[in-house]
């Protein structure tokens, strides 16, 4: 009886230690495990000036603008508060439109503009049919923002 | 209840407890797993942004579900044979580990494949996809552990502290989502104020899990069957299953 009770006062205290010892270390690396910054981040010097980071949030609606003979894009990522103007040229992903999170990699320029190297579509949680959809779009801000670049000149 | 898991601790009891529950098991599996591909390639509705991309989720959710859930359980076995030494525990905990670390592959391939078109990348290290990784790499610390020793006593020993040692990435892993800003999203169907998914992809994508738990157990079954009586070979239970009447469909 008494060789049981130790054992699992042992296995009790290893869970114990190794789940103290993983909640102080991620908390001290919480900045570490972010994948990306939000605008309002970034807006209150956050992020590392002088080296790439993440930028993530959603685009804002009407701020695509797309170069007409080129890849270039350049829109706003906003997380409702703040909103930092990026520029990009290359191929976009399928998900990417108005109002879809994103997450782009590159360097804060002059001027407040993110310079991307990386687009990234980030999707959300939310799953329907295409009926359902339409069925819920009360107030449509134009979903006409195009299904990707692909590629080259209209 | 207590008697109950007492004898089924007990070795030649679980044999044939697991061989009467296994038919069961497996004709339920296959059923769902029938009705649920197809319901969910062929039936369910598209979705509003990702088309037919999105379905890869019916295996994707489910796999990634029970690559935690098949953690957690050899973690509890291996606490229950470090802690009481049930030889049933040790054999339970040896036979998920492929098990488990075939889910965690599932899931990160099929996610993978998602990221591509989704995303835009095959990969990321953000904290979802990083944590679910280090799960594959316990799976296989504690698959190679647990073969390292000649004697399965100690090897069940040194490889279930590995187990429950791990188990404190498994609410890492699910509430990585949460803790931090990462590009995979958040969860759909266990969130507060219900599932964000049509009830129509709902369905089916709650067939498939149901398929796959009973795929583990089913699976699960079978192998520490194999193992249990490799283990006991030299024992009066084993030697009694082979020469006599009843053998063949005892061990079909």
């Amino acid at each position: 009886m008494t060789p049981r009770r130790k054992r699992i006062v042992l296995v009790g205290l290893l869970l114990t230690g190794v789940a103290g010892a993983a909640a102080l270390a991620l908390t001290a690396f919480q900045q570490n495990l972010l994948y990306f910054f939000s605008p309002s981040q970034v807006a209150a010097g956050e992020a590392p000036p002088d080296y790439p980071f993440r930028l993530g949030g959603l685009v804002a609606a009407e701020t695509v603008e797309r170069e007409s003979g080129s890849l270039s894009v350049r829109f706003d990522v906003t997380d409702g508060s703040q909103t930092i103007p990026v520029t990009y040229t290359g191929v976009l992903p399928d998900l990417f439109r108005e109002g879809q999170g994103v997450v782009v990699h590159g360097q804060l320029g002059a001027g407040g503009i993110f310079h991307a190297d990386q687009v990234l579509a980030k999707h959300d949680e939310e799953y329907m049919p295409p009926e359902v959809k339409e069925a819920l779009q009360v107030s449509d801000n134009g979903a006409g923002a195009s299904r990707g670049p692909m590629g080259g000149a209209p | 209840m207590w008697i109950w898991l007492h004898r089924l601790g007990s070795p030649p009891y679980f044999y044939r407890f697991a061989g009467r529950l296994l038919p069961w098991l497996w004709t339920a599996c296959l059923i769902c797993l029938a009705v649920g591909l197809y319901w969910g390639l062929v039936v369910a509705p598209p979705d509003y942004q990702q088309g037919d991309s999105y379905r890869i989720m019916f295996i994707h959710v489910p796999s990634a579900w029970l690559s935690l859930l098949s953690y957690v359980l050899m973690a509890s076995f291996s606490a229950a044979a470090l802690i009481w030494r049930v030889k049933v525990a040790e054999v339970l905990a040896r036979s998920i580990a492929p098990l488990g670390a075939s889910f965690t592959f599932i899931a990160l391939v099929t996610g993978s494949l998602w990221g591509k078109p989704m995303w835009g990348a095959w990969w990321v290290w953000d904290a979802r996809l990083t944590s679910e990784l280090i799960l594959l790499f316990l799976y296989l610390g504690f698959i190679a552990l647990a073969s390292a020793y000649d004697d399965p006593r100690r090897a069940a020993r040194a490889a279930g502290l590995l187990a429950v040692v791990g188990v404190v990435n498994v609410p890492i892993i699910h509430f990585s989502v949460q803790w931090w800003n990462t590009l995979h999203q958040g969860s759909t169907v266990i969130k507060l104020g219900g599932p964000s998914i049509a009830l129509s992809m709902l369905l089916p994508l709650l067939i498939m899990v149901v398929a796959l738990h009973l795929y583990l157990f089913a699976a699960l079954l079978q192998r520490a069957r194999c193992e249990l009586i490799a283990r006991e070979r030299s024992s009066r239970w084993v030697n009694a299953l082979l020469p006599g009447r009843g053998v063949s469909d005892e061990l079909a």
